[in-house]
């Protein structure tokens, strides 16, 4: 059972959703990441999402986009990403999920890539432009070291694609809420809740909601059909909006609390 | 050679399906519906009718007699791209496109466009079957390119600026991509050239065929033979795929890509992606790709908007690694020299694009012989490009 299963085998007999943030390595800079990881911690992060910035991310939208383009402006590579979480690791104790788009590990080497990022202490990997049809060579690599491979499912998965991703995803499955990119939105769609009962048909894996959970009530209205929620461009904005307030790492923390309050399962 | 892509939209290592999962459903829709349209006689035969009655085809294939004695060695013949409704060969895929749009029930288009005659070909199509139509243009382009962006206008459709990373095709290309994600219950994407994921790089290089399967003809029917050499210039590629792939098993017949190389190879200032990239995945599929050691795209740059690209079709980095095609570059002011040349040895402005194409004949011709045959895609006309020129040239002074 790997770090990830725990988290939500433990999560489930406590009655209380997974609360996954966001934030882009490096982003204002690495120095500062390692303040936000463990304020996450503290403000009841269960896992955290670590993401691998790139020039071209066609998944995200101008939140994301900016936050990526500012952690590259400040020189960060995957390398000098996998040796900062290889520091960071004993500070907090949560599962880490590196997330980051294909072209950066591929030119990293797979093989190469798997073995550092376990060391480096990472649990899991997700790969938003990598389907299962072109991730064999990274599963394989992936499995090797005991990484979980965690694939997403959206809006417009049919049931022969759900049951295609279950089979290779590990850890959870993670549920696009919406037909679109990364950013924060007013109102979630109404989908989701038979979405992911269409998905539980295929799958006992936990299944956690990302793109578009913006506030605390998102939070409370998801809790009831998911097991865990991905807060990513609400919280990557509120940061943007105080980058260089050396109190930024507190404030997030404190900005997740509300979430974090909210991530108790419903019924 | 001819039966790739197999099943995975794989041209050996390279292609595939490299996108969000929202679009992966979007992609096998399209897949099926390709395959049905493809063994559907009564599509070809409206493509068919749209092609000659519309577009103008079949485009002249005529030999440049004074192109050809000026630089002495083998015949050339030029492929009149040029004259096809909009003035270049993206006309071919964007009404191919549409028809499929058609029969998928969408009722809106969007695309991308770098010097901006995929967006005008996009335009036209979307316009002439009543569709609504959204062009993504980076502003640099929008700049350099502001009579097509007229034209855009003038056809009805919606040209939206791009204004993240470089500002050219290749942000162009992700915010469409973007666009699409959110929008794809009734939006069809008509991605310009050989690139994206499975199947587009296979269904612009079918639906551009048409000039290689002319060419064919038309040269057979002058000649009595098979042509020693084609020449294309290569951005994305989809012009020079469209004139090579008729001719992939024919040994004797040798490809020749002309990539831009900008300012230069070595000044790192060039859009050159195979001559001088590595692997990697950008925009849905794996090829070769101009990047940085960490794996990060890096612009690219060109004289001319459409070759301004830092990807490649998948095809095209597939013949490079089989050997099929041979890849070289010229810079942005050899090419200026190419339009020159063409312009006051034929009568014919070529664009920037094709420019790069006219420029390596004087690198190539002198290794020719006189009885060898050499045909060039003219892929599309220079009017878009005069003031461009005229503003570099007068800089210059």
């Amino acid at each position: 059972m790997s770090r990830i299963d725990e988290v939500f085998k433990k999560l489930k007999a406590e009655g209380r959703v997974a609360l996954m943030p966001f934030i882009t390595a490096g982003d204002p800079s690495l120095d500062v990441t390692g303040k936000i990881i463990r304020e996450m911690e503290r403000a009841g992060a269960d896992i955290i999402e670590l993401g691998i910035p790139f020039s071209d991310p066609l998944a995200d939208g101008p939140t994301i986009q900016r936050s990526s383009q500012r952690a590259l402006a400040g020189g960060v590579s995957l390398s000098k990403i996998l040796l900062f979480l290889k520091e960071q690791r004993s500070h907090i104790s949560m599962p880490v999920v590196l997330m980051g788009y294909y072209n950066p590990i591929f030119r990293y080497g797979l093989e190469r890539f798997a073995r550092d990022a376990k060391d480096a202490g990472a649990d899991g990997l997700i790969v938003p432009d990598l389907p299962p049809e072109e991730a064999e060579d990274l599963i394989r690599e992936a499995r090797r070291v005991d990484l979980d491979t965690v694939f997403l499912l959206a809006p417009t998965s049919t049931r022969e694609r759900i049951e295609r991703v279950a089979s290779v995803s590990r850890g959870f499955l993670y549920y696009v809420s919406l037909t679109g990119v990364t950013g924060a939105r007013s109102r979630l769609s109404d989908d989701i809740g038979p979405s992911i009962a269409k998905i539980r048909e295929v799958t006992s894996q936990p299944v956690c909601v990302g793109f578009g959970i913006s506030k605390p009530e998102h939070v409370r209205a998801v809790s009831g059909f998911a097991d865990g929620v991905i807060v990513g461009s609400a919280l990557v904005g509120f940061m943007e909006e105080r980058l260089n307030d050396p109190g930024c790492p507190a404030q997030a923390g404190d900005f997740l609390l509300e979430f974090r309050k909210a991530a108790k399962r419903q019924g | 050679m001819m039966n790739l892509p197999d099943h995975r939209g794989h041209f050996n290592e390279f292609g595939g399906k490299f996108v969000p999962e929202t679009l992966m459903p979007a992609l096998e829709e399209l897949e099926r519906e390709y395959d049905l349209a493809r063994q559907d006689p009564s599509f070809s035969e409206e493509l068919g009718t749209y092609l000659r009655e519309y577009v103008g085809r079949p485009t002249p294939l005529g030999l440049a007699q004074r192109l050809t004695e000026h630089l002495g060695g083998a015949r050339i013949y030029l492929k009149r791209e040029d004259l096809n409704h909009t003035g270049a060969h993206k006309i071919n895929n964007t009404l191919g496109q549409i028809l499929l749009a058609r029969r998928m029930g969408k009722k809106r288009v969007i695309a991308e466009t770098g010097a901006g005659q995929h967006g005008v070909a996009t335009a036209t199509a979307a316009a002439l079957f009543g569709f609504e139509c959204e062009i993504f243009m980076g502003e640099e382009d929008i700049e350099r390119q502001a009579l097509n962006v007229f034209r855009m206008n003038l056809l009805g459709a919606k040209v939206t600026p791009v204004l993240s990373g470089t500002r050219t095709l290749k942000d162009a290309t992700n915010e469409a991509i973007r666009n699409w994600v959110t929008h794809v219950k009734d939006t069809h994407y008509i991605i310009g050239s050989v690139v994206g994921p499975h199947p587009y790089p296979m269904m612009v290089r079918d639906f551009q065929s048409v000039i290689g399967r002319e060419t064919r003809e038309q040269i057979l029917e002058k000649e009595g033979k098979l042509p020693d050499y084609l020449v294309a210039c290569v951005g994305g590629g989809s012009n020079a795929i469209g004139l090579f792939h008729p001719f992939a098993d024919e040994a004797s017949v040798r490809f020749i890509g002309v990539e831009a190389a900008g300012l230069g190879i070595e000044t790192g200032k060039h859009a050159a992606t195979i001559s001088a990239g590595e692997r990697g995945v950008l925009h849905g599929s794996m090829s070769f790709l101009l990047q940085d050691q960490d794996g990060q795209v890096t612009p690219a740059h060109s004289i001319s908007a459409g070759l301004d690209y830092p990807g490649v079709g998948p095809e095209h980095a597939y013949y490079h690694v089989s050997g099929r095609a041979t890849y070289v570059s010229v810079t942005d002011d050899e090419a200026l020299e190419g339009l020159k040349l063409l312009s006051e040895t034929e009568g014919i402005i070529p664009a920037l694009e094709s420019a790069h194409a006219i420029a390596y004949l004087k690198k190539m011709i002198p290794g020719t012989g006189k009885e060898q045959i050499v045909v060039l895609n003219l892929s599309g006309r220079g009017d878009k490009d005069v003031n461009h020129v005229a503003r570099i040239l007068e800089k210059r002074k």
